[in-house]
Protein backbone atom coordinates (compact mmCIF):
# COMPACT_ATOMS: atom_id res chain seq x y z
CA UNK A 1 0.00 0.00 0.00
CA UNK A 2 1.00 3.31 -0.76
CA UNK A 3 3.57 2.16 -2.99
CA UNK A 4 2.82 4.77 -5.73
CA UNK A 5 3.49 7.48 -2.43
CA UNK A 6 6.78 5.58 -1.84
CA UNK A 7 9.71 8.31 -3.16
CA UNK A 8 8.47 12.08 -2.53
CA UNK A 9 8.58 13.89 -6.36
CA UNK A 10 10.75 16.27 -7.13
CA UNK A 11 12.81 15.53 -4.18
CA UNK A 12 16.09 14.34 -5.78
CA UNK A 13 19.43 15.79 -4.64
CA UNK A 14 23.14 15.73 -5.97
CA UNK A 15 26.83 16.40 -4.34
CA UNK A 16 30.12 15.17 -4.89
CA UNK A 17 29.58 12.78 -1.82
CA UNK A 18 26.37 11.37 -3.93
CA UNK A 19 22.60 11.59 -4.10
CA UNK A 20 19.80 11.92 -1.74
CA UNK A 21 15.93 11.92 -2.20
CA UNK A 22 13.07 12.17 0.17
CA UNK A 23 11.12 8.39 0.86
CA UNK A 24 8.08 7.41 2.75
CA UNK A 25 7.51 3.93 4.17
CA UNK A 26 5.14 2.03 2.66
CA UNK A 27 3.06 1.58 5.43
CA UNK A 28 -0.09 2.08 7.15
CA UNK A 29 1.93 2.65 10.59
CA UNK A 30 5.40 4.07 10.96
CA UNK A 31 8.03 1.23 11.92
CA UNK A 32 10.74 1.21 14.73
CA UNK A 33 13.82 1.65 12.99
CA UNK A 34 15.08 -1.82 14.11
CA UNK A 35 12.06 -3.61 12.01
CA UNK A 36 13.56 -1.76 8.67
CA UNK A 37 15.42 -4.76 7.42
CA UNK A 38 16.53 -3.43 4.14
CA UNK A 39 16.41 -0.26 2.05
CA UNK A 40 17.10 -0.65 -1.45
CA UNK A 41 18.11 1.65 -4.45
CA UNK A 42 19.07 1.88 -7.85
CA UNK A 43 20.03 5.05 -10.07
CA UNK A 44 19.17 4.36 -13.93
CA UNK A 45 19.25 0.39 -13.21
CA UNK A 46 22.93 0.63 -11.04
CA UNK A 47 22.07 -0.99 -7.88
CA UNK A 48 23.76 0.71 -4.77
CA UNK A 49 25.97 -0.97 -2.10
CA UNK A 50 23.70 -2.07 1.10
CA UNK A 51 26.55 -0.37 2.80
CA UNK A 52 26.64 3.20 0.65
CA UNK A 53 23.00 3.44 1.83
CA UNK A 54 22.19 6.13 4.91
CA UNK A 55 19.07 7.28 6.42
CA UNK A 56 18.39 10.77 7.73
CA UNK A 57 15.71 11.08 10.09
CA UNK A 58 15.96 13.36 13.16
CA UNK A 59 18.24 14.69 12.70
CA UNK A 60 20.43 11.86 13.08
CA UNK A 61 21.94 9.98 9.91
CA UNK A 62 21.86 5.95 10.19
CA UNK A 63 24.08 2.85 8.50
CA UNK A 64 21.36 0.02 7.35
CA UNK A 65 23.63 -2.14 9.98
CA UNK A 66 23.03 0.35 12.24
CA UNK A 67 19.45 0.93 12.42
CA UNK A 68 18.95 -2.99 13.08
CA UNK A 69 19.92 -2.05 16.58
CA UNK A 70 18.03 1.22 16.92
CA UNK A 71 15.13 0.83 19.46
CA UNK A 72 14.68 4.28 20.23
CA UNK A 73 13.52 5.81 17.63
CA UNK A 74 11.10 5.02 14.42
CA UNK A 75 10.38 6.26 11.02
CA UNK A 76 6.43 7.68 11.23
CA UNK A 77 3.22 7.27 9.26
CA UNK A 78 3.44 8.77 5.83
CA UNK A 79 7.35 10.93 7.45
CA UNK A 80 9.91 11.78 4.78
CA UNK A 81 12.73 10.62 5.71
CA UNK A 82 16.08 11.47 3.78
CA UNK A 83 17.51 8.32 1.94
CA UNK A 84 20.91 9.35 1.04
CA UNK A 85 23.38 6.75 -1.65
CA UNK A 86 26.90 7.77 -0.81
CA UNK A 87 28.06 7.63 -4.28
CA UNK A 88 31.41 9.63 -5.35
CA UNK A 89 30.22 12.05 -8.06
CA UNK A 90 26.84 12.42 -7.66
CA UNK A 91 24.73 11.91 -10.36
CA UNK A 92 24.69 14.16 -13.33
CA UNK A 93 22.28 16.79 -14.13
CA UNK A 94 19.15 15.80 -15.75
CA UNK A 95 16.55 12.51 -15.51
CA UNK A 96 17.13 9.82 -13.91
CA UNK A 97 15.69 6.72 -13.17
CA UNK A 98 15.06 6.25 -9.07
CA UNK A 99 14.03 2.60 -7.83
CA UNK A 100 13.69 2.74 -4.18
CA UNK A 101 12.39 -0.26 -2.39
CA UNK A 102 11.96 -1.24 1.09
CA UNK A 103 11.76 -4.51 3.27
CA UNK A 104 10.33 -4.80 6.87
CA UNK A 105 10.19 -6.70 9.09
CA UNK A 106 6.21 -6.77 10.46
CA UNK A 107 5.48 -8.88 13.99
CA UNK A 108 2.37 -9.84 12.54
CA UNK A 109 2.77 -10.95 8.86
CA UNK A 110 3.73 -14.67 8.06
CA UNK A 111 6.20 -12.98 5.45
CA UNK A 112 8.53 -10.59 5.21
CA UNK A 113 7.74 -7.56 2.54
CA UNK A 114 9.47 -5.72 0.04
CA UNK A 115 7.43 -3.16 -1.66
CA UNK A 116 9.30 -0.56 -4.11
CA UNK A 117 8.56 2.50 -5.94
CA UNK A 118 10.09 3.72 -9.45
CA UNK A 119 10.07 6.83 -10.57
CA UNK A 120 12.17 9.78 -13.24
CA UNK A 121 13.04 12.38 -10.83
CA UNK A 122 15.24 15.72 -12.41
CA UNK A 123 17.75 17.27 -11.23
CA UNK A 124 18.35 20.90 -12.23
CA UNK A 125 21.85 21.49 -13.52
CA UNK B 1 -29.65 0.10 24.21
CA UNK B 2 -28.57 0.50 20.18
CA UNK B 3 -25.88 -0.10 18.01
CA UNK B 4 -24.21 2.90 17.64
CA UNK B 5 -21.79 3.86 15.00
CA UNK B 6 -18.51 4.87 14.64
CA UNK B 7 -15.18 5.30 12.12
CA UNK B 8 -11.67 3.75 12.53
CA UNK B 9 -9.65 6.48 11.16
CA UNK B 10 -7.48 4.00 9.16
CA UNK B 11 -9.92 4.62 6.84
CA UNK B 12 -8.88 7.85 5.73
CA UNK B 13 -4.99 6.64 5.43
CA UNK B 14 -4.40 7.56 2.01
CA UNK B 15 -5.55 11.34 3.13
CA UNK B 16 -3.67 11.45 6.51
CA UNK B 17 -0.35 9.29 4.52
CA UNK B 18 -0.26 12.53 2.66
CA UNK B 19 -1.44 15.07 5.23
CA UNK B 20 -4.25 16.33 2.73
CA UNK B 21 -6.55 15.79 6.46
CA UNK B 22 -5.18 16.29 9.79
CA UNK B 23 -6.67 15.06 13.10
CA UNK B 24 -9.69 17.71 13.35
CA UNK B 25 -10.41 17.26 9.64
CA UNK B 26 -11.19 12.98 10.53
CA UNK B 27 -13.06 14.10 13.65
CA UNK B 28 -14.91 16.68 12.19
CA UNK B 29 -15.61 14.34 8.81
CA UNK B 30 -17.10 11.58 11.31
CA UNK B 31 -18.88 13.82 13.45
CA UNK B 32 -20.94 15.02 10.42
CA UNK B 33 -21.86 11.67 9.26
CA UNK B 34 -23.32 11.52 12.97
CA UNK B 35 -20.80 8.15 13.42
CA UNK B 36 -19.48 9.43 16.99
CA UNK B 37 -17.22 6.61 17.84
CA UNK B 38 -13.70 7.12 16.91
CA UNK B 39 -11.08 4.31 16.90
CA UNK B 40 -7.55 4.83 16.04
CA UNK B 41 -4.12 3.17 15.42
CA UNK B 42 -2.56 5.06 18.20
CA UNK B 43 0.75 4.84 16.19
CA UNK B 44 -0.79 6.14 13.22
CA UNK B 45 -2.47 9.06 14.59
CA UNK B 46 0.13 9.78 17.03
CA UNK B 47 3.74 9.85 15.98
CA UNK B 48 6.30 8.60 18.00
CA UNK B 49 4.00 5.74 19.98
CA UNK B 50 5.41 3.72 21.37
CA UNK B 51 9.22 4.12 20.66
CA UNK B 52 9.76 7.79 21.21
CA UNK B 53 6.37 7.87 23.56
CA UNK B 54 3.51 11.03 22.59
CA UNK B 55 3.86 14.43 24.50
CA UNK B 56 0.96 15.48 26.87
CA UNK B 57 -0.04 18.30 24.18
CA UNK B 58 -0.84 15.91 21.15
CA UNK B 59 -2.67 14.16 24.13
CA UNK B 60 -4.93 17.22 25.12
CA UNK B 61 -5.52 18.06 21.76
CA UNK B 62 -7.40 14.90 21.19
CA UNK B 63 -9.47 15.41 24.15
CA UNK B 64 -9.93 18.91 22.81
CA UNK B 65 -11.13 17.58 19.57
CA UNK B 66 -13.41 14.73 20.47
CA UNK B 67 -14.89 17.59 23.14
CA UNK B 68 -15.45 20.35 20.23
CA UNK B 69 -16.99 17.02 18.19
CA UNK B 70 -19.20 15.83 20.68
CA UNK B 71 -17.72 12.27 19.95
CA UNK B 72 -16.68 9.42 21.77
CA UNK B 73 -12.72 7.70 21.92
CA UNK B 74 -13.80 4.20 21.52
CA UNK B 75 -10.41 1.87 20.57
CA UNK B 76 -6.60 2.41 20.27
CA UNK B 77 -5.62 -0.28 18.06
CA UNK B 78 -2.07 -1.28 19.26
CA UNK B 79 0.95 -4.00 17.42
CA UNK B 80 2.63 -5.33 19.56
CA UNK B 81 6.02 -5.70 17.56
CA UNK B 82 7.37 -8.80 19.08
CA UNK B 83 10.03 -9.20 16.66
CA UNK B 84 11.67 -5.99 17.42
CA UNK B 85 14.66 -7.99 17.73
CA UNK B 86 15.99 -9.61 14.51
CA UNK B 87 16.19 -12.75 14.84
CA UNK B 88 14.61 -13.27 18.20
CA UNK B 89 11.10 -13.42 19.52
CA UNK B 90 10.71 -10.36 22.37
CA UNK B 91 10.54 -12.14 25.58
CA UNK B 92 7.44 -13.39 27.14
CA UNK B 93 8.03 -10.42 30.59
CA UNK B 94 9.00 -7.96 27.93
CA UNK B 95 5.84 -8.45 25.70
CA UNK B 96 3.70 -8.34 28.72
CA UNK B 97 4.69 -4.91 29.79
CA UNK B 98 4.40 -3.95 26.10
CA UNK B 99 0.82 -4.49 26.39
CA UNK B 100 0.62 -2.72 29.32
CA UNK B 101 2.68 0.23 28.12
CA UNK B 102 -0.32 0.07 25.16
CA UNK B 103 -3.12 0.06 28.01
CA UNK B 104 -1.46 3.11 29.63
CA UNK B 105 -1.80 4.82 26.11
CA UNK B 106 -5.17 3.99 25.54
CA UNK B 107 -6.27 5.24 29.48
CA UNK B 108 -4.23 8.36 28.22
CA UNK B 109 -6.67 8.87 25.30
CA UNK B 110 -9.64 8.20 27.37
CA UNK B 111 -10.58 4.42 25.69
CA UNK B 112 -12.59 1.60 26.90
CA UNK B 113 -10.88 -0.82 24.57
CA UNK B 114 -7.98 -1.62 23.01
CA UNK B 115 -7.51 -3.59 20.11
CA UNK B 116 -4.74 -6.74 19.88
CA UNK B 117 -3.67 -8.64 16.76
CA UNK B 118 -4.53 -11.98 16.51
CA UNK B 119 -0.88 -13.31 16.16
CA UNK B 120 -0.55 -12.08 19.93
CA UNK B 121 0.19 -14.56 22.28
CA UNK B 122 -3.39 -15.37 24.27
CA UNK B 123 -0.74 -16.10 27.50
CA UNK B 124 0.26 -12.34 26.86
CA UNK B 125 -2.95 -11.12 27.34
CA UNK B 126 -4.09 -13.39 30.25
CA UNK B 127 -0.62 -11.47 31.62
CA UNK B 128 -1.85 -8.24 30.94
CA UNK B 129 -5.53 -8.44 31.87
CA UNK B 130 -5.40 -7.50 35.92
CA UNK B 131 -3.36 -4.38 34.85
CA UNK B 132 -6.09 -3.84 32.35
CA UNK B 133 -8.68 -4.13 34.46
CA UNK B 134 -7.08 -1.88 37.53
CA UNK B 135 -7.17 0.86 34.55
CA UNK B 136 -10.63 -0.16 33.06
CA UNK B 137 -9.74 -0.96 29.92
CA UNK B 138 -10.66 -4.35 27.54
CA UNK B 139 -7.80 -6.13 25.68
CA UNK B 140 -10.13 -7.22 22.38
CA UNK B 141 -8.26 -9.59 20.07
CA UNK B 142 -9.30 -8.79 16.88
CA UNK B 143 -10.79 -11.74 14.99
CA UNK B 144 -10.26 -11.00 11.63
CA UNK B 145 -10.04 -13.55 7.93
CA UNK B 146 -8.57 -16.40 7.01
CA UNK B 147 -9.53 -16.36 11.07
CA UNK B 148 -12.46 -16.94 12.03
CA UNK B 149 -14.95 -17.94 14.87
CA UNK B 150 -14.41 -21.55 14.67
CA UNK B 151 -10.53 -21.28 13.98
CA UNK B 152 -8.67 -23.35 16.88
CA UNK B 153 -6.65 -21.11 17.82
CA UNK B 154 -9.75 -18.35 18.33
CA UNK B 155 -11.33 -21.67 20.56
CA UNK B 156 -8.26 -21.42 22.64
CA UNK B 157 -8.39 -17.94 23.03
CA UNK B 158 -11.86 -17.98 23.94
CA UNK B 159 -10.74 -21.08 26.43
CA UNK B 160 -7.70 -18.80 27.94
CA UNK B 161 -10.03 -15.40 28.76
CA UNK B 162 -13.14 -18.00 30.36
CA UNK B 163 -10.19 -20.04 32.41
CA UNK B 164 -8.83 -16.49 33.26
CA UNK B 165 -12.18 -15.21 34.52
CA UNK B 166 -11.04 -11.85 33.91
CA UNK B 167 -13.71 -9.30 32.25
CA UNK B 168 -11.02 -7.38 30.64
CA UNK B 169 -10.67 -9.65 27.56
CA UNK B 170 -13.01 -9.90 24.53
CA UNK B 171 -12.93 -9.97 20.93
CA UNK B 172 -13.23 -7.67 18.13
CA UNK B 173 -14.34 -9.33 15.10
CA UNK B 174 -13.39 -7.79 11.82
CA UNK B 175 -16.70 -8.27 8.89
CA UNK B 176 -14.10 -9.08 6.36
CA UNK B 177 -14.50 -12.79 7.51
CA UNK B 178 -17.93 -12.69 6.33
CA UNK B 179 -16.74 -12.08 2.54
CA UNK B 180 -20.00 -13.88 0.97
CA UNK B 181 -19.07 -12.75 -2.81
CA UNK B 182 -15.59 -11.70 -4.21
CA UNK B 183 -15.40 -8.40 -3.99
CA UNK B 184 -15.23 -6.44 -7.33
CA UNK B 185 -12.52 -3.77 -6.66
CA UNK B 186 -10.26 -7.18 -6.39
CA UNK B 187 -11.06 -8.41 -9.14
CA UNK B 188 -10.40 -5.09 -11.59
CA UNK B 189 -7.25 -4.76 -9.83
CA UNK B 190 -6.19 -8.22 -10.96
CA UNK B 191 -7.19 -7.55 -14.20
CA UNK B 192 -4.91 -4.57 -14.21
CA UNK B 193 -2.08 -6.89 -13.39
CA UNK B 194 -3.39 -8.60 -16.56
CA UNK B 195 -5.25 -11.84 -15.20
CA UNK B 196 -7.62 -12.77 -18.39
CA UNK B 197 -11.35 -12.02 -18.15
CA UNK B 198 -11.92 -16.43 -18.52
CA UNK B 199 -9.63 -16.78 -15.68
CA UNK B 200 -11.31 -14.14 -13.55
CA UNK B 201 -14.66 -15.39 -14.21
CA UNK B 202 -13.52 -18.69 -12.65
CA UNK B 203 -12.29 -17.51 -9.90
CA UNK B 204 -15.56 -15.33 -9.23
CA UNK B 205 -17.48 -17.77 -9.88
CA UNK B 206 -15.88 -20.76 -7.41
CA UNK B 207 -15.98 -18.38 -4.42
CA UNK B 208 -19.71 -17.74 -5.21
CA UNK B 209 -19.93 -21.91 -5.55
CA UNK B 210 -18.00 -22.19 -2.40
CA UNK B 211 -14.89 -24.03 -3.96
CA UNK B 212 -12.15 -25.30 -1.93
CA UNK B 213 -8.85 -22.59 -1.71
CA UNK B 214 -6.74 -25.27 -3.12
CA UNK B 215 -9.34 -26.76 -6.19
CA UNK B 216 -9.10 -23.39 -7.33
CA UNK B 217 -5.62 -22.48 -7.19
CA UNK B 218 -5.38 -26.20 -9.37
CA UNK B 219 -8.28 -25.00 -11.86
CA UNK B 220 -6.56 -21.70 -12.49
CA UNK B 221 -2.88 -23.34 -12.68
CA UNK B 222 -4.39 -25.54 -15.37
CA UNK B 223 -5.68 -22.66 -17.46
CA UNK B 224 -2.49 -21.33 -18.10
CA UNK B 225 -2.65 -18.64 -15.37
CA UNK B 226 0.54 -17.77 -13.28
CA UNK B 227 1.69 -14.89 -11.28
CA UNK B 228 -1.33 -12.54 -11.18
CA UNK B 229 -3.69 -15.28 -11.76
CA UNK B 230 -2.69 -17.59 -9.45
CA UNK B 231 -2.32 -14.83 -6.67
CA UNK B 232 -5.86 -13.98 -7.36
CA UNK B 233 -6.63 -17.35 -6.33
CA UNK B 234 -4.55 -17.52 -3.62
CA UNK B 235 -6.73 -14.79 -2.23
CA UNK B 236 -8.89 -17.46 -1.42
CA UNK B 237 -6.91 -18.81 0.82
CA UNK B 238 -6.85 -15.87 3.28
CA UNK B 239 -11.11 -14.98 3.07
CA UNK B 240 -13.75 -17.32 3.23
CA UNK B 241 -18.04 -16.73 3.47
CA UNK B 242 -17.77 -17.69 7.40
CA UNK B 243 -21.45 -17.20 8.78
CA UNK B 244 -21.86 -14.24 10.92
CA UNK B 245 -24.31 -16.05 13.09
CA UNK B 246 -21.07 -17.57 14.85
CA UNK B 247 -20.55 -14.47 16.76
CA UNK B 248 -23.49 -15.47 18.95
CA UNK B 249 -21.40 -17.90 21.35
CA UNK B 250 -19.26 -15.09 21.91
CA UNK B 251 -21.39 -11.92 22.33
CA UNK B 252 -20.80 -11.63 25.84
CA UNK B 253 -17.07 -10.86 24.66
CA UNK B 254 -17.57 -8.89 21.85
CA UNK B 255 -17.26 -5.32 22.34
CA UNK B 256 -16.39 -3.47 19.46
CA UNK B 257 -16.28 -4.34 15.99
CA UNK B 258 -14.67 -3.26 12.40
CA UNK B 259 -17.31 -2.40 10.05
CA UNK B 260 -14.36 -3.56 7.11
CA UNK B 261 -15.64 -3.33 3.44
CA UNK B 262 -13.81 -2.53 0.19
CA UNK B 263 -16.10 -0.57 -1.99
CA UNK B 264 -19.13 1.44 -1.35
CA UNK B 265 -21.16 1.65 -4.36
CA UNK B 266 -23.24 4.87 -5.46
CA UNK B 267 -26.36 2.75 -4.27
CA UNK B 268 -25.09 2.09 -0.92
CA UNK B 269 -24.42 -1.43 -1.37
CA UNK B 270 -20.92 -3.17 -0.25
CA UNK B 271 -21.26 -5.82 -2.42
CA UNK B 272 -18.97 -8.84 -0.66
CA UNK B 273 -20.09 -8.11 2.44
CA UNK B 274 -23.80 -8.90 3.52
CA UNK B 275 -24.48 -6.10 6.15
CA UNK B 276 -28.12 -6.86 6.27
CA UNK B 277 -27.34 -10.33 7.80
CA UNK B 278 -24.77 -8.73 10.41
CA UNK B 279 -26.46 -5.89 11.70
CA UNK B 280 -29.36 -9.10 12.32
CA UNK B 281 -27.06 -11.61 13.92
CA UNK B 282 -25.66 -8.63 16.04
CA UNK B 283 -29.39 -7.35 16.93
CA UNK B 284 -29.98 -10.58 17.93
CA UNK B 285 -27.20 -11.40 20.02
CA UNK B 286 -28.05 -7.95 21.48
CA UNK B 287 -24.82 -5.78 20.72
CA UNK B 288 -24.93 -2.13 21.76
CA UNK B 289 -21.43 -1.44 21.19
CA UNK B 290 -20.03 0.42 17.80
CA UNK B 291 -19.60 -0.59 14.63
CA UNK B 292 -16.56 1.43 13.21
CA UNK B 293 -16.14 1.81 9.61
CA UNK B 294 -12.78 0.33 8.48
CA UNK B 295 -12.54 0.87 4.58
CA UNK B 296 -9.86 -1.31 3.05
CA UNK B 297 -10.81 -0.96 -0.41
CA UNK B 298 -8.16 2.01 -0.47
CA UNK B 299 -5.23 -0.52 -0.99
CA UNK B 300 -7.10 -2.42 -4.16
CA UNK B 301 -7.68 1.03 -5.97
CA UNK B 302 -4.69 3.67 -5.01
CA UNK B 303 -2.44 2.12 -7.79
CA UNK B 304 -5.12 3.07 -10.21
CA UNK B 305 -6.92 6.21 -8.94
CA UNK B 306 -6.73 8.55 -5.45
CA UNK B 307 -9.20 6.62 -2.82
CA UNK B 308 -12.09 9.08 -1.93
CA UNK B 309 -12.11 7.25 1.09
CA UNK B 310 -15.16 10.34 3.18
CA UNK B 311 -17.05 9.35 0.23
CA UNK B 312 -16.30 5.61 0.60
CA UNK B 313 -16.90 5.69 4.63
CA UNK B 314 -19.91 8.45 4.45
CA UNK B 315 -21.80 5.78 1.81
CA UNK B 316 -21.22 3.28 4.76
CA UNK B 317 -22.80 5.26 7.30
CA UNK B 318 -25.60 5.82 4.86
CA UNK B 319 -26.14 1.82 4.91
CA UNK B 320 -25.47 1.55 8.50
CA UNK B 321 -27.81 4.20 9.84
CA UNK B 322 -30.44 2.42 7.22
CA UNK B 323 -29.53 -0.87 8.86
CA UNK B 324 -30.18 0.38 12.09
CA UNK B 325 -33.45 2.34 11.95
CA UNK B 326 -31.30 5.43 12.59
CA UNK B 327 -32.84 9.05 10.39
CA UNK B 328 -30.36 9.85 7.85
CA UNK B 329 -28.28 13.12 9.39
CA UNK B 330 -28.22 15.68 7.15
CA UNK B 331 -24.23 15.15 5.85
CA UNK B 332 -25.22 11.26 4.99
CA UNK B 333 -28.34 12.54 2.64
CA UNK B 334 -25.95 13.85 0.21
CA UNK B 335 -22.73 13.76 -1.13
Amino acid sequence: MMDNKMIVENSLESSDKGFAFYGRLPYYRGLGLSMIEDIAITADGEPVPRENVRLHLHGKTYTLEQMETVYDDRWNFGEQAKIIAMMPGGLAPGEHTIEYAVRMRVSYLPFVPTTKDVKQLSLAA
Amino acid sequence: MAIKRGVSLYSFQNDTFQQKMDLEDCIRTCAEMGARGIEVIGEQTFWGWPECGVEDAAIDNWHHLIAKYDCVPVSHDYMLDYKRYKGRIMPFDEQVASVRNDIDFGARLGVPYIRSLVSIDPDVLVAAAPYAEEKGIKLLTEVHAPLHFDHPWILRMAEAFEKSGSPALGFLPDMGMFLHAFPPVWRAKFERMGVRKDVADYIVKAYEDRVLSEYVILGVREMGGEGPALAMAETLRHNAAFEPKRMLDHMDRIHNIHGKFYEMTADYVEPSIPYDQIVAVLNQGGYDGYICSEYEGNRWIEDFEEPDSVEQVRRQQVMLARLLGEPEPAMLQAA
